[in-house]
């Protein structure tokens, strides 16, 4: 049973004073009404739970992987993975920590967490699963999703991701994610009980408005193409590093053959023999120390992929601001035209075509009456539509600025671990080259005694 | 005796060429000298050959000059072995390499080809004027020496194609008897090559393909490298780690170059000369076994009083003679064989080690020195924050 390393950065912070984004957007309010006590709407220092939860140090741990059978929802036999989720609580005084809540959860109730925190959190770049299937894989590594190595990397990936969410500073107060880790049953209905399924802006729409929009900040657009550009290098960078693997197990293992044959041969030679025999003991060694050193690495490609997959939770959010804007200019160009028609009517000239206008040169006009009718009622949607438009505007900046410190805090974060990412890798590449001279020199001996 | 020549009726002790041998292979007193390089390309209307240029300078009083220069093809080397295989039958004559290789071989004379041939060639010829009795060889002398048209008249001389071939033929139907009547020793000694030749071949073949591997491995690194430097242009903050990363594996994948090429030079040709040799050491023992059955034969008709009792004797007594000659020409000439099959694995194998300890160690220092820029930076960055 594994425990990720005690790191102080992972563990839960106690709630900030004042919560970012506590106020986001009307759908958390709305939500928070309509999820029976599972959230609270509105500002304040929240212990959004009974207890003072998140104040105590906590940690989470993924610690075992379990293949189990059951019926899905069509009634079919169904092998899958479950996940034994542990939460201790660490006591401040001692340092003691103590088993509070421990469940099994599968992949795709991860995956229902992480959609729900999408819809609800559009302005957080919320940190993706490991992958469904194993991509980039090399000859030996298996694509097989039942395979043992790749379930111990999901299940690592798996905790990475909790631990994430714990240790992001708006994401961790959230009540599904606490429901996440201490209620087994149920839980699935809770959420769906949100109907966050229903709030979740369609694809159809956000792709409209990215063609669509005029003046999306400058900063989203850049955004988007860093994404991008990230996306590309590193999956370009894990498929030539998967090639690079292969081709270095290939040298490894031949000269495993060495040993076979020297062994062999050491039995017709005298003097030659015992230096042969033990040289070929040497080249064994040499060839199985590549099955650890690649095992190393994959976890290096695993650390890749992360932020690989965190180049389409900076989209995500990319997206959510092309949408917003795009409302807001169409909100305000729907405004403008029922201000130039409320002006029109009131002054009798036409200036742009309108139905209206078309059928009265054609019909005839309209009694003054019906017209006052007409600007009256506009003036009520322009006054609506003023009121829309102003917290249209300010939920505009509220997000923004709310992202924008979201996107700062993962840029750091970013920077950190991609660093020790590749600093960990050359600590890889010296320790093969170590191992390297080790066998070598231990052969060159056996060599030159025969 | 006459040291010019040998042939089957002079008997040599092994103890005489055992004093040979330390003569003629210390370096000290070594006093012919070879190099075979500049292959040149011949084009006429029928054929295309290649030509070496082979110059030997030499200190014995037997060759009229002290310097020569002669060129030759492939043709005239083979043409050589056959000579010293027909003096010495039961000799161990240096192999030469292949007359093509079939596989992976697009055009005949590609340069990686000429060039590995040359290297054969050039060992061949220095392993001749090593050996303690070729070196002496007429025909030896007269292909070191000899102008083109004087080689070429030098080669019809001596027993025709037909009466070689017919010496063939009488080699395969006698040798099966020469093999039921071999002695102890030489049982050992062919139950040696027979092992020897397939850990060899085996070993061949490991070599190439690790070869093979190393290469290909080196060309995904060379792709890999570039990688890292495109990422840095998207990421202000890791630029440099990037970059060194890149440098880091660009430093390696010519550390690679170097192991690879360490190994084509040193271990591949020596393996696979021993593959050759393998095969040689095949045929040798089958001349023995050879010349042992014409004895036998000739026995056998004594026994069963075929021919005329008084010629026969005459010439069972001849042909024990020869039979001890040729088995204690070999008996010797293996002990040298094998020391020096000893000696070359040796240091082919610890030289492969060698360069592939220098690899490992060049690669630790560069991914050592980025690690510690990393770590001085990160100190600096430590140090700048407080003030």
């Amino acid at each position: 049973m594994e425990q990720a390393p005690l790191d102080p950065e992972r563990q839960l912070q106690p709630a900030p004073l004042e919560p970012l984004g506590r106020t986001v957007s009307g759908l958390e309010a709305a939500v928070g009404e309509e999820a029976e006590g599972a959230r609270h709407a509105g500002s304040g220092v929240d212990t959004m739970t009974e207890n003072n939860f998140w104040l105590k140090k906590i940690e989470i741990s993924v610690s075992e992987a379990e293949k189990r059978t059951g019926r899905n929802t069509m009634n079919m036999q169904e092998t899958y993975t479950a996940y034994l989720i542990e939460t201790r609580s660490v006591e401040h005084t001692d340092g003691q920590s103590v088993l509070t809540d421990s469940l099994w959860r599968r992949y795709s109730e991860f995956e229902l967490l992480r959609n729900y925190l999408l819809v609800y959190y559009p302005h957080i770049v919320v940190p993706p699963l490991p992958e469904k299937r194993a991509e980039f894989v090399w000859h030996k590594l298996s694509a097989d999703n039942m395979d043992p190595d790749f379930v111990e990397r999901r299940r690592i990936g798996l905790e990475n991701f909790l631990l994430r969410i714990a240790s992001h500073p708006i994401l961790c107060r959230d009540k599904i994610f606490y429901l996440f880790l201490t209620q087994e049953g149920n839980w699935k209905e809770t959420v769906n009980e949100t109907t966050f399924q229903l709030k979740a802006d369609s694809r159809l729409k956000a792709l409209n408005a990215t063609f669509r929009v005029k003046n999306p900040d400058k900063r989203f657009t850049e955004l988007k193409h860093y994404s991008d550009e990230l996306q590309s290098v590193i999956s370009h960078l894990l498929r030539v590093r998967a090639r690079v693997a292969d081709r270095l197990y290939g040298v490894y293992k031949v000269h495993g053959n060495y040993g076979r044959v020297f062994s062999e041969w050491s039995a017709i030679e005298k003097e030659m023999g015992d230096g042969l025999q033990s040289a070929g003991h040497h080249m064994d060694v040499y060839a199985s120390s590549i099955d650890d050193i690649l095992e190393d690495e994959e976890h290096y490609a695993d650390q890749l992929k992360e932020y690989l997959f965190y180049a389409e939770a900076l989209r995500a959010v990319c997206r959510k601001h092309e949408l917003m804007q795009y409302d807001l200019e169409m909100a305000a160009q729907d405004l403008a035209s029922k201000k130039q028609q409320c002006e029109e009517l009131a002054t009798g000239t036409v200036r742009t075509f309108s139905l209206k206008g078309m059928t009265t040169k054609l019909f005839g006009q309209e009694t003054p009456e019906q017209r006052e009718a007409r600007i009256k009622v506009l003036e009520e949607q322009i006054n609506e539509g003023e009121q829309q438009l102003k917290s249209k505007n300010l939920e505009g900046r509220e997000f923004v600025k709310n992202a924008w410190a979201d996107i700062e805090r993962f840029k750091e974060q970013k920077n950190r671990d991609l660093k020790e990412a590749l600093i960990s890798y050359a600590v890889m590449q010296i320790s093969m080259c170590k191992k390297g001279i080790q066998v070598w020199t231990n052969a060159k001996e056996c060599f030159s005694k025969m | 005796m006459d040291m010019n020549s040998f042939s089957p009726m002079m008997p040599t002790s092994p103890l005489s060429m055992i004093n040979q041998i330390k003569f003629e292979d210390d370096p000290d007193l070594k006093d012919l000298f070879i190099t075979v390089d500049e292959p040149e390309s011949h084009v006429t209307t029928i054929e295309t050959f290649i030509t070496y240029r082979i110059i030997t300078k030499t200190s014995r009083g037997e060759f009229d000059s002290s310097e020569f220069e002669v060129r030759r093809r492939y043709q005239d080397f083979l043409w050589l072995k056959g000579k010293l295989e027909e003096a010495h039958p039961t000799l161990i004559i240096p192999p030469l390499p292949e007359k093509f290789i079939v596989k992976g071989m697009v055009e005949r004379f590609n340069d990686d080809f000429i060039e590995t041939r040359r290297k054969a060639l050039h060992k061949f010829l220095n392993r001749i004027a090593d050996h303690p009795t070729l070196t002496f060889n007429e025909d030896f002398k007269v292909f070191l020496t000899a102008q083109a048209w004087e080689l070429s008249s030098h080669k019809k001389q001596g027993p025709g194609l037909l009466s070689r071939m017919g010496q063939t033929v009488r080699a395969v139907a006698s040798s099966m008897r020469g093999v039921k009547n071999r002695p102890e020793e030489f049982m050992e000694m062919n139950n040696f090559i027979e092992i020897f030749s397939q850990k060899i071949n085996l070993i061949d073949k490991i070599s190439q393909r690790i070869y093979k591997e190393e290469r290909e491995y080196l060309d995904e690194m060379k792709e890999y490298g570039p990688i890292y430097i495109l990422w840095s242009a998207s990421e202000e903050d890791l630029v440099d780690t990037l970059k060194d990363v890149a440098s880091c594996i660009d430093k390696c994948c010519k550390a690679t170059e170097k192991r690879i090429s360490g190994l084509s030079e040193a271990l591949l040709p020596v393996v696979h000369e021993y593959v050759l040799y393998s095969e040689m050491l095949m045929g040798v023992m089958k001349r023995r076994d050879q010349i042992q059955a014409e004895l036998d034969s000739k026995v056998e008709a004594l026994t069963y009083k075929k021919a005329d009792t008084d010629l026969l004797t005459e010439e069972i007594g001849k042909l024990e003679d020869k039979v001890e000659c040729a088995n204690n020409a070999l008996k010797a000439d293996w002990e040298r064989w094998k020391q020096n099959m000893q000696n070359d694995i040796k240091s082919a194998f610890t030289d492969m080690a060698e360069e592939n300890i220098h690899y490992y160690e060049q690669c630790l220092a560069t991914w050592e020195s980025l690690l510690m820029s990393q770590t001085d930076l990160h100190l600096e960055e430590a140090s700048e924050e407080k003030p």
